[in-house]
């Protein structure tokens, strides 16, 4: 065992933003403290950014509070910046270290490095962020070998013969630039696990493999490396042992999470069937099994081990700013600071400050966190944060605070006084009422469509809203918040699917019978023929309903969320009539048959609904049995297109951008006038995309449900509009994120164009580059200054008078704009056939 | 078997765009208004009392010319409409559509203006290239009805870019795939690759026909039937080569199709207007 080489006050993890500020915050106030980084520099995240990234400063309303400066600017100038301030502040920085295990407790904590060394210190804080550590080649590595596990400019090799391991993206993507100038002529061989390139993007792989036929490079399946050693690399393949000539090593083979070594700090373990597993209660622990989950952490961002300290992303905080800020107050709380308020604390006023009663913001935050149930469970830390994604108003008598058929997906708490829910669209007279620390707007929430009902206030009331965002976080992180919505959410939703008359007691059995599924896409929920009684409520994403006819599958209709199905079984007692399943991903509540007939027996009423809601389904049903043989194949074509549509995206779709390929003539006008409309860029690619039956989907933003590209938005910046469009507003910091999680492609990052001369220059003097998007190199030519890239998508024209504007342009009529529901019924293709 | 809910769907808010070509636009407004017009027009020639006789310096053949001209006018902005992305609720499908069937009234409505008088000067100089445009706009709208869906059958989901990429690799892959052939048949895959696919002029376009095509006469002239490896991989390369090239031209030739006519129609548009100004200012400077 190595001596201790040091002991000192506070020991950083990471030199991030927050792990920097942290120490340099430790520095200036003369503790003693080390810095401890794993790479060669600090700020490894943004270091790896692009050359010439501009980095944004988001939220603009946060004020900084830190021992470094920053703000927007380049990659390079931020990190010139830091490094020569924390050499002005003689932070004490220990690079290319990296801490294997935290043992001991606060006062006596020991960091011990890969190396064997150990570092001792009174309080440790983590600030690693959330980018993990690339998985390392388990084989051996013989002295003097080089493998690399980042590939920053492939231009850089000549003449090498250099191994790639791995074959997802990373992999595949440089592979392929290091073969892609045969001048270099380096000689490039990439070698994958298995014999499918299953984590790769489809156009990687055949990218890849169309070098593989000229020649470029060597694809090696179903081999691993055995041994690695200076100058040679031995493979073992299907047929074998394989050394071969090896200069260089790359290795992508993805990377670890850092949460299993968060959580094992200080951890006591114990043996589990010769597995080592963390003693429950022990180490730092995450709120929940979540993937989103972060530690639980105190108002001063210590975690479950006293003495441990969570800041930065890691703890939840992904902008930069939030970091500088976190570190400075994590060190002041640290040095016995306890009066310092968190610099978030100027918004926070400003948001409490209409509301009545004159209260502080640590009294309001107590009285929310006392009185709302879904807040019992989130520390205060946690709450804080909560409402800086929220808002806090109050509401006069009789107030609506939302309307029947708006759009929104926030969530709503009563903190004060009492809502009344108009249940009947007809007469607003019909009221329930929720009260003082209940919920509302759930609906919205979980499946994103419209408002089911018009809520007013009974009495003054104050109400939190939730942001979608800050809503899913509270749900992932705080498991009795998340239990208290879904039994409310099912029991609101019956209420509401079988109309007025109904109360909480009615439904009572079977909300306590209800069962939630999570349905993989394409996974059959009913099917036809069999003869069982359950009847089901689509919760989020969407199903199909078909049906055989003539021993095809016949696609009948297309129920969004909020629909309910599998009730004619249950009625009339027959087999199932139809299949049903799911178009995407989605949820299910399934409710007993026996429960549901119950109710139709107590209810009258509803029963006399439900018999006519099932007589018009029943003429569809023999509509298209009857033509379903005809010579048209129209039905057929009807099913196919349905299907293919389906497959393509159209089941997560709220409105989408279709052409018909018997009418579109090629002008490209949609594209132009997007381009038009919206800084000179345009949003939608229209050769591009799959066609079935002349019917083409191009890429282009399809406004889903429960958008991907908003999983993941550091400063929030993507949201949904009034019309139900998705749009990213002017907060958006050019990370990057939501183009990669679009599985549709239709993000695209480039910056603002220059303003074109106008329409008359150009006719009649030829001036600038005309009507759509100008080139690349126009752009480029007349940029003013270096714009800075940020993330565009289609916000269907929103705030443009008259709509869309690739369907007003379209000469032909071929780009239509469609949303599902309308599309994909069989009502609309009895229109078209008759 | 099942129910939805009501009045759920984002696009309540939103304009419906309904899925209607521009010739049946709006169950045929603008069939019925140009044929409404065109009635009305023919009406008023066989009733209008005029002396000496029908012709376009009548009170009668003023008011057919000023709605001829108006219309020539207003027709040839769509050019602008279309090019001008303003906001509003404006459709240029409803413009099109008006555009065809108003167009088309226009030779009912220029030659009752004429009186059938024709003869050689600047006044028929004008109407004759107002029908040379609407020929031309003829053939647009049949070749606008005919030609989409050979144009998406032919692309089979691959754009422009694509088609040209895949030649690019299947090219890549020759040159590598030639190299153990002898001098001569090396020299014709190299005549291949070098010549420009793009390089054939409007004829060959326009008609699909590519006399001098060196990727066929390369095919024609290997013999792969040597049982040489090599040749019959250069063989198949090249194959593969022309069916690609072929999807090009016939992706070319009806792109060319739908757009040559514009060609015509534009330019003699700007004649047109042109001519008409001549035939005005000369009216009345003569009156």
């Amino acid at each position: 065992m190595a001596a201790q080489t040091e002991r000192v006050k506070v020991a950083i993890v990471g030199s991030g933003p927050a792990g920097l500020s942290a120490a340099a915050r430790a520095a200036t106030l003369g503790l003693s403290h080390v810095l401890i980084e794993k790479a060669g520099h600090l700020s490894d995240t943004i270091y790896k950014y692009q050359k010439g990234k501009h980095v944004m400063a988001t939220p603009a309303n946060l004020v900084l509070r830190a021992d470094l400066d920053f703000a927007a600017g380049k990659r390079e100038a931020v990190l010139g910046i830091w490094d020569e301030q924390t050499g002005g502040h003689r932070v004490n920085v220990r690079y290319d270290t990296e801490i294997g295990s935290i043992t001991g407790a606060k006062g006596d904590f020991v960091l011990r490095t890969r190396s064997g060394e150990e570092i001792a210190a009174e309080t440790v804080i983590l600030a690693i962020g959330t980018q993990g550590n690339p998985n390392l080649v388990r084989c051996p590595v013989g002295e003097g070998a080089v493998v690399q596990y980042q590939l920053d400019d492939p231009a850089e090799y000549v003449d090498e013969h250099i191994v790639v391991i791995g074959a997802g993206d990373a992999g595949i993507e440089n592979a392929m630039g290091l073969a892609a100038d045969p001048q270099q002529r380096n000689t490039v061989t990439i070698v994958n696990r298995s014999a499918e390139f299953a984590t790769a993007k489809a156009a990687n792989v055949a990218a890849l493999r169309a070098m593989e036929a000229e020649g470029r490079l060597t694809v090696l399946t179903e081999t691993t490396a055995s041994a690695i050693d200076p100058g040679t690399i031995t493979f073992d393949t299907r047929d074998g042992e394989r050394k071969v000539r090896c200069d260089r090593v790359i290795a992508r083979m993805g990377s670890a999470p850092p949460r299993a070594f968060v959580e094992g700090a200080c951890a006591e373990f114990e043996d589990n069937d010769g597995k080592k597993l963390i003693k429950p209660g022990t180490g730092v622990q995450f709120t929940s099994a979540d993937r989103v989950a972060y530690p639980r952490l105190s108002p001063t961002f210590e975690s479950t081990v006293p003495g441990i300290y969570v800041i930065g992303a890691l703890a939840g905080y992904p902008l930069i700013k939030h970091c500088l800020n976190q570190g400075y107050d994590v060190v002041e709380f640290i040095n016995g600071n306890t009066s310092l308020k968190p610099a978030d604390e100027p918004i926070l006023q400003a948001k409490f400050k209409d509301l009545p009663g004159q209260r502080s913001v640590d009294e309001w935050l107590a009285a929310f966190g006392a009185d709302i149930a879904i807040f019992r469970d989130v520390s205060p830390l946690q709450l804080r944060e909560l409402m800086l994604d929220s808002e806090v108003r109050s509401y006069r008598r009789d107030e609506p605070i939302f309307v029947r058929n708006d759009t929104g997906n926030s969530l709503f708490a009563i903190a004060e006084g009492s809502v009344l829910v108009e249940v009947d669209k007809d007469d607003p007279g019909k009221v329930v009422p929720i009260g003082k620390g209940s919920i509302f707007g759930e609906v919205g929430l979980i499946s994103g469509r419209r408002r089911g009902a018009t809520i007013r206030a009974a009495e003054p009331t104050v109400c939190v809203e939730l942001s979608r965002p800050a809503a899913l976080k509270l749900l992932a992180t705080a498991p009795g918040a998340a239990r208290a919505v879904e039994r409310i959410s099912i029991e609101r939703q019956l209420l509401q699917m079988f109309g007025s008359g109904l109360a909480p007691q009615d439904v009572a059995e079977l909300v306590d019978a209800a069962v939630v599924e999570e349905v993989r896409a394409g996974k059959t929920v009913i099917e036809e023929g069999v003869d069982d009684k359950d009847i089901y409520v689509i919760r989020r994403g969407s199903m199909v309903v078909e049906k055989d006819i003539g021993g095809r599958p016949v696609f009948l209709s297309y129920l969004p969320a909020g629909s309910y199905f599998g009730e004619m079984a249950v009625i009339d007692g027959s087999k199932r009539t139809a299949t049903v399943k799911a178009a995407i991903k989605s949820e299910v509540v399934r409710f007993p048959g026996a429960a549901f007939t119950a109710l139709l027996a107590r209810k009258p009423a509803l029963r006399d609904k439900a018999l006519a809601d099932m007589d018009s389904r029943r003429k569809v049903n023999a509509y298209l049995e009857s033509h379903a043989g005809a010579a048209s194949g129209a039905v057929e074509y009807y099913s196919k297109a349905a299907q293919f549509l389906v497959d393509n995206g159209i089941g997560e779709a709220t409105d989408v951008l279709l052409i018909d390929e018997t009418l579109c003539v090629g002008c490209d006008n949609c594209e132009k006038a997007c381009a038009d409309s919206h800084d000179g860029l345009s949003r939608l690619d229209r050769e591009a995309g799959r066609t079935y039956a002349h019917l083409h989907v191009p890429t282009s933003c399809r406004h889903c449900e429960h958008p991907h590209c908003m999983a993941d938005c550091p400063p929030n910046a993507i949201k949904r509009g009034p019309d139900g469009e998705v749009f990213i507003d002017e907060s958006c910091i050019g990370c990057g994120n939501c183009q990669r999680n679009c599985p549709y492609g239709v993000i695209r990052m480039d910056a603002k164009a220059p303003p074109k001369p106008g329409l008359l220059s150009w006719l009649l003097l030829g001036l600038g580059p005309g009507p759509g998007e100008a080139s690349q190199a126009w752009r480029k030519k007349n940029a003013r200054g270096e714009p800075a890239k940020l993330a565009i998508k289609c916000d269907m024209c929103s705030g443009i008078d008259g709509g869309p504007a690739c369907v007003r342009a379209c000469p032909t009529g071929a780009a239509i704009r469609v949303s599902p529901e309308r599309f994909l019924s069989a009502a609309r293709l009895a229109e078209e056939t008759d | 078997m099942a129910a939805a809910p009501e009045a759920q769907g984002f696009a309540d808010r939103r304009r419906a765009s309904d899925h209607e070509s521009f010739l049946a636009h709006k169950r045929l407004r603008w069939l019925k208004i140009a044929a409404g017009l065109n009635l009305v027009a023919i009406l008023g020639y066989a009733f209008a009392e005029v002396e000496p006789r029908p012709n376009g310096g009548t009170w009668y053949g003023y008011i057919l010319g000023t709605i001829g001209a108006l219309l020539i006018v207003w027709l040839s902005l769509l050019g602008v409409r279309k090019r001008a992305m303003t906001p509003g609720r404006w459709s240029l499908k409803a413009w099109t559509s008006a555009h065809v069937y108003l167009g088309l009234a226009l030779i009912v409505i220029a030659t009752l203006h004429t009186g059938f008088q024709l003869g050689w000067n600047v006044h028929t100089l004008a109407y004759a290239l107002m029908m040379l445009v609407i020929a031309s706009g003829v053939y647009g709208v049949w070749v606008y009805a005919l030609l989409p869906h050979k144009l998406s059958d032919n692309r089979r989901e691959l754009t422009q870019a694509q088609m040209v990429d895949a030649l690019a690799a299947v090219d890549r892959q020759l040159e590598q795939a030639a190299q153990p052939l002898d001098r001569a048949d090396a020299d014709r895959v190299i005549a291949a690759l070098a010549q420009d696919p793009f390089g054939h002029g409007l004829i060959s376009r326009l008609s699909g026909r590519y006399r001098g095509c060196r990727t066929e006469a390369a095919i024609a002239a290997l013999d792969a039937a040597a049982g040489d490896p090599a040749l019959e991989r250069v063989a198949t390369l090249l194959g593969k080569r022309l069916a690609q090239l072929e999807q090009i031209r016939r992706h070319m030739r009806l792109k060319a199709m739908l757009e040559v006519w514009l060609y015509v129609h534009v330019p003699v548009t700007v004649m047109l207007l042109a001519a008409l100004t001549a035939h005005i200012v000369s009216v009345f400077y003569y009156w």
